[in-house]
């Protein structure tokens, strides 16, 4: 706070519009940067490739759950139908995987939904209810309509006055630091 | 940053008219739909919930006495052992279709005009479900112990019948509200964050942060954020399709005449999906009107919705004449019987209503004048729902009124507990609905911004403003994540 020089964390540059963003992204991940992000009210579309991101492993994850659950909801029903508790009822059999069914279902699509949300929240490393860019003016502009670019100091080409140069070059704007 | 506003006619390419009327920027949508939930709490809103909330008060208050009492202060009897209740869960079951649908199902097929409704479609679902659930919940006898029905080890060491589909209901219908919840609440998150980076108070500020998990709307957080919402709609597509057919085999895998039908499942779904619609489109009229919404909620979308009323309606309409069919052709005496005393016996007021409501008024909306009239639409709606009670009416009441045995035959009558409950039910929903609307903002802002013309990046490639052209060849064969 007073007295300490204060340390740059994060360099941001507001841009016009989507398109100027996505071509700034695919300007930066050319130019080697790694640690970049580009907030913006909505998925941009294309912003993935630009930025050079691979595809989110979301699905894996919850497609590997959905089939774990589905065999736990199975293995649940046979258990208390044929093991723990064995009931005649309108003389079917105990194990009537048919009509086990259902909540077989129900029980994957819960437990998978679940981990699509959390899962997603996870990789997100959400919540996390403060963050350096926070602190910006511009981050405040971001959900409304702002398109903006941060880079962080850790990344390897970051070099705050060459960083800033750069950013101007490919059309940001309002630069600032935090 | 301000981009332009649109100021075309039609988008080049698609040649569609911009799904939103009156030449929106992105700043221009998040005034208009946030400052709805930020504003002075209206008068009208007070007065509103005045008197829904006291509504449910009174349900309140009959519950207790049922709980008291017992199932005796309603009109069911032997046969009609299930009356009113039933029929008010499975129409809110029903009615709650509609909000999973635009998500998810229009998701899928990208259909973008769902953006401008799906928000509060789907807190109609919740409150729907919530309604639903009620019933079931205070039918039970014994509400005290209606946690048998979750697999839990208890003293005596009984688990649920997983062979009985009054079970997968209760699994199916809790999935289905949770299931639910966790998707409007993904797609609350960005506006949430909004509504945080908006916000004036400290308390405000405070609360709405939580709320947002620190949402920071960087394409790393999008690029899961999309992925989750794609999940999200496929695991509810086949959930959609799924909860309803799950409520008719309750019915279907009976031997009651009336009931014991292969073709209940997907003729449920269609009647769910009708009356869900019909209920968002109520409630659309009346809140694009309260709140200058006509530009988000054009008469493009209600047209489109009136569409799909009229292609479900349909659908509706061939399983009555079908199950006419089957129970001549079945030549089945007691089936044959069920269904000329549905039409002709004591219910017969009750069938015709259902015939006029669900299979007659939709059959308007073939003519565009009458489908883009908001008056009639809002008749329509209201009436297609009062079909659709009915018709679960029918189906329930008159097939149980006279099943195999005359001499077991009795005639149904509600008592004013059975109405009071239902009228209750109203109470609740909108309790909960008006809630919704005073702090949530009812359109989704970002899902909303991202459909128009501006927010694709090919928007501005030879339009003279974004001056790069690069991405925009490239993002052309790349598809979205």
């Amino acid at each position: 706070m007073n007295g300490e020089p204060k340390k740059t964390t994060l360099i941001l540059a507001d841009f016009e519009n989507p398109a100027k963003l996505l071509s700034a992204a695919e300007k930066m991940r050319d130019a080697g940067y790694k640690k970049f992000d580009c907030h913006s009210p909505f998925p941009i579309h294309g912003m993935d490739e630009a930025m050079g991101l691979k595809r989110s492993p979301l699905g894996w994850i919850v497609g590997v759950v959905a089939f774990f659950a589905l065999g736990a909801g199975f293995t649940l029903e046979w258990w208390t139908s044929v093991i723990a508790y064995p009931l005649v009822i309108a003389g079917k059999p105990f194990f009537s995987y048919q009509a086990y069914g259902p909540v077989a279902f129900a029980i994957m699509v819960l437990t998978s939904a679940f981990v699509a949300l959390f899962g997603m929240l996870a990789l997100n490393k959400l919540p996390m209810l403060y963050h350096k860019i926070f602190d910006s003016k511009l981050s405040a502009k971001i959900s409304n309509d702002g398109f903006v670019l941060s880079v962080t100091a850790d990344d390897p080409q970051f070099d705050a006055e060459g960083t800033k140069e750069f950013l101007k070059e490919i059309g940001g704007q309002d630069l600032e630091e935090v | 940053m301000n981009s332009e506003a649109s100021t075309l006619e039609v988008i080049p390419v698609t040649e569609e008219k911009p799904l939103i009327a009156g030449n929106p920027t992105f700043a221009s949508i998040t005034q208009k739909i946030a400052e709805i939930a930020e504003q002075k709490t209206p008068k009208a809103w007070w007065i509103a919930i005045a008197i829904s909330s006291s509504i449910l008060f009174m349900m309140i208050i009959l519950i207790g006495w049922l709980v008291w009492e017992g199932i005796g202060t309603w009109g069911v009897n032997i046969p009609v052992g299930w009356g009113w209740a039933i029929v008010n869960f499975v129409w809110w079951v029903g009615i709650g279709h509609a909000g999973t649908l635009i998500s998810a199902i229009l998701f899928l097929f990208r259909q973008k005009w769902r953006t401008s409704i799906n928000r509060f479609a789907e807190a109609m679902t919740l409150f729907a479900v919530i309604c639903a659930l009620v019933f079931p919940g205070i039918h039970v006898g014994r509400i005290w112990v209606a946690y048998w029905m979750v697999p839990v080890p208890n003293q005596m060491s009984v688990w649920p019948n997983f062979r009985s589909p009054l079970l997968w209901d209760f699994f199916a219908v809790a999935t289905y509200f949770t299931v639910s919840l966790l998707f409007w609440y993904t797609g609350l998150i960005p506006d949430l964050a909004l509504m945080r980076d908006r916000a004036k108070s400290k308390v405000r500020k405070i609360v709405l942060g939580i709320f947002s998990l620190g949402w920071r709307g960087g394409n790393r957080q999008w690029k899961n954020y999309e992925m989750a919402y794609l999940l999200l709609a496929g695991l509810s597509t086949p959930l959609v399709l799924s909860v309803h057919s799950v409520v008719s085999t309750d019915f279907a895998t009976s031997v009651i005449p009336g009931w014991h039908s292969t073709i209940f499942p997907p003729y449920f779904v269609a009647g769910a999906i009708f009356s869900g619609f019909a209920l968002v489109m109520t409630l659309a009229i009346i809140a694009r009107k309260i709140y200058g919404l006509e530009d988000f909620i054009t008469i493009h979308h209600l047209e489109k919705m009136n569409k799909i009323m009229l292609a479900t309606g349909m659908m509706v309409g061939y399983s009555y004449g079908c199950e006419y069919f089957i129970s001549w052709y079945s030549g089945n005496q007691y089936e044959e019987f069920t269904f000329i005393n549905r039409a002709f016996g004591p219910y017969a007021w009750a069938y015709w209503t259902m015939i006029s409501c669900n299979v007659l008024v939709p059959q308007i909306f073939w003519f565009k004048k009458l489908r883009t009239s908001i008056p009639v639409m809002f008749i329509a709606s209201l009436l297609i729902n009062v079909g659709m009670w009915f018709e679960r009416f029918v189906i329930i009441v008159s097939s149980l009124s006279a099943d195999f045995l005359p001499s077991s035959w009795d005639y149904y009558t509600p008592t004013l507990v059975d109405v009071g409950i239902f009228i209750g039910s109203f109470g609740l929903f909108f309790t909960f609905f008006l809630i919704f609307l005073r702090f949530v903002p009812m359109i989704a802002i970002s899902e909303v911004k991202g459909v128009l013309p501006q927010a694709d990046p090919h928007y501005y490639h030879g339009n003279g403003k974004g001056g790069q052209t690069a991405a925009a060849g490239q993002i052309a064969g790349g598809g979205q994540s």
